[in-house]
């Protein structure tokens, strides 16, 4: 692995006052394998482990504080979090493996990089890896990563992460601090679509620590549900997922919130797909209608066109079930 | 046959280096005649190992290292390490603790499981200093008093393993997940649970076995 400093940050200010061209290390299972692979270059390397953002709690208006070194295992375990925020447990359980959980912390998470094979082989073009260079998975193999909504003819790999799903359905506020001070960034705010400038992934300027995210306060009398669509059973990253809550009352559902991963190029809330569910009878019908607005605007790729209806059919699939 | 096999490759796997006893042990072994009695000299092999001498580096660190203390298996060490050092590398090359072992290198194959503060991770993704002080524990620290871990044991009697290379991070997730409160007991659950640890030789049933016999001898623990 390649060399660089490494300094260990003991409060938020010394984190957001470090050197140029510096990479925070938390779990270190996205930053060291890619610092391994030199596709990450950091001169230093920040150690936040120390800082003291490892905590869990309700506010007073029932929204739920969630520190940036939180791990995947813990926020996943949270009594809280199983409770009213069922889709976000089940959705972090579904992701990577025990041991990488138990590293994996929440805003590593939120950082966490494309799984795109060009983007980590050194030397494809690849414009998020090297601006300008080109976009190898447009033409070449674009089956099982890449994404069928929010794609650019520069960028189409999608987005890897299951914890930003469900917290897109939820509703959350990312909290960074930074030299400049503390501000809040809406969660679906956060991560940026490719565009022109797919390098740029993330709304945080440079040296911006995330410190917190804040989870909306749960929908009352709602039920969720992850769903995760993959090659094999276990320990793998999604070809498609929906997170889904829904609150129902009188027969009718009252609010629905529907967010995709594996098929989009950031977290996806499919905002007009819940639309057309609110006031309406939760029946097959519907669903497969909101299925069908969820993916009016996609576009497939030569080898991932079954995202399509894959997609449509974790949605229809995850609803059905929180419905049951 | 089952254990000439076995003996052999594991044999094999300790070839790179010959400083330890243990390691000669092994190798004497693997011409086969002394196949038999290598389960009843294993486990004092490793409690002897748990046992290992400290390391002490005594020079100032040099530029690029950092000095730190890391406490594995109960011994507390004082190394001068460069800070881009790998905690599955250190263990190995500095402390000669090659029980851990090095598979893909990148998260993906669970051969480098090992705990820290009781919990399972990966140490190829883990840098050694931003461990400092807290408490390792790798396969080497399982034995206590020449008696083997029960989940060792239980893997031992189940013949969860061919070639043995994914076992001691096998064994150390099995250990992981046996004293978890929140993983349910059904197989599915250790399956999954134990999605992170690839068997290239596929044992996968003989490990489900050995870790399911290894919850009852653990009895009120697991
Ligand atoms: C084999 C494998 C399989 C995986 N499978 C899945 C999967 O199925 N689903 C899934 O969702 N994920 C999966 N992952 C990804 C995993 O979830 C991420 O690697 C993990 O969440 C990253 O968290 P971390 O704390 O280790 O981050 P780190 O590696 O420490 O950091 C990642 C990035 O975030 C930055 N960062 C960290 N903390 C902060 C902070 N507080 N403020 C600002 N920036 C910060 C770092 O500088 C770095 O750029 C997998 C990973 C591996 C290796
Ligand atoms: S060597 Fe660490 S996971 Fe493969
Ligand atoms: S026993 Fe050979 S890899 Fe598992």
């Amino acid at each position: 692995m390649r060399t660089f400093d490494y300094a260990r940050a003991e409060t938020t200010g010394q984190a957001v006052s470090s050197a140029d061209n510096s990479a925070f290390l938390a779990g270190g299972t996205n930053l060291l394998d890619l610092v391994k692979i030199d596709i990450m270059r950091p001169d230093t390397v920040v150690d936040i482990n120390r800082l003291p953002l490892k905590t869990i709690e309700r506010m007073p208006d029932g929204r739920l504080k969630i520190g940036a070194l939180v791990s995947n295992t813990t926020l996943a375990h949270d009594p809280i979090v199983r409770s009213d925020y069922a889709v976000l447990s089940e959705a972090l359980l579904s992701g990577a493996s025990t041991q990488l959980r138990n590293k994996a912390t929440t805003a590593g998470n939120l950082m966490q990089r494309v799984r795109c094979p060009y983007f980590r082989d050194g030397v494809s073009a690849c414009n998020k890896r090297d601006p300008g260079s080109g976009c190898s998975a447009i033409g070449g193999f674009n089956r099982s990563v890449h994404a069928v909504l929010g794609t650019s003819d520069k960028c189409i790999a999608s987005h890897p992460s299951d914890m930003c799903v469900a917290m897109a359905a939820i509703g959350a506020g990312i909290v960074v601090s930074g030299p400049e001070g503390e501000r809040t960034i809406d969660f679906l705010d956060f991560h940026l679509l490719p565009g022109d400038s797919p390098e740029q992934e993330h709304a945080l300027k440079p040296n911006e620590l995330i410190t917190h995210v804040i989870l909306d306060a749960p929908i009352r009398g709602n039920r969720s549900h992850y769903l995760k669509l993959r090659d094999r059973a276990s320990y793998q990253f999604a070809l498609a997922s929906s997170g889904v809550i829904v609150a129902t009352s009188g027969g009718v559902v009252q609010d629905a919130r529907i967010a995709l991963g594996g098929v989009g190029t950031k977290p996806w809330r499919a905002s007009r797909a819940e639309q057309s569910l609110r006031g309406k009878a939760p029946t097959q019908a519907n669903f497969e209608e909101a299925a069908r607005i969820a993916f009016e605007d996609a576009k497939a790729y030569k080898h991932n066109a079954f995202k399509i209806p894959l997609g449509q059919q974790a949605i229809v699939r995850s609803l059905t079930t929180v419905i049951a | 046959m089952a254990d000439d096999r076995k003996t052999e490759a594991s044999a094999e796997d300790e070839n790179a280096t010959v400083r330890t006893s243990r390691r000669n042990f092994l190798k004497f072994s693997a011409s086969g005649a002394a196949a038999a009695a290598v389960a009843s000299w294993i486990p004092g092999q490793i409690a002897s190992a748990r046992e290992a001498e400290p390391v002490t580096d005594d020079a100032l660190p040099g530029q690029g290292e950092r000095r730190i203390k890391l406490i594995v298996n109960g011994q507390e060490h004082t190394l001068n390490v460069p800070v881009n050092a790998v905690l599955l590398d250190v263990l190995r090359d500095r402390l000669n603790l090659t029980g851990t072992k090095k598979g893909c290198d990148l998260g993906q194959c669970g051969a480098c499981t090992l705990l820290v503060n009781d919990v399972a991770i990966n140490s190829c993704l883990s840098l050694a200093v931003q461990h400092e002080g807290e408490k390792i524990t790798t396969l080497e620290g399982l034995a206590r008093d020449g008696e083997l871990h029960p989940v060792q044991q239980a893997f031992l009697e189940e013949d969860a393993y061919q070639c043995g290379y994914c076992t001691p991070g096998q064994i150390m997730s099995a250990v992981a997940l046996l004293n978890d409160p929140n993983l349910p007991k059904d197989d599915a659950s250790v399956r999954e649970a134990m999605s992170g640890n690839i068997c290239r030789c596929a044992a996968y049933k003989n490990i489900l076995a050995a870790v399911q016999s290894a919850r009852s001898r653990m009895g009120g623990l697991a």
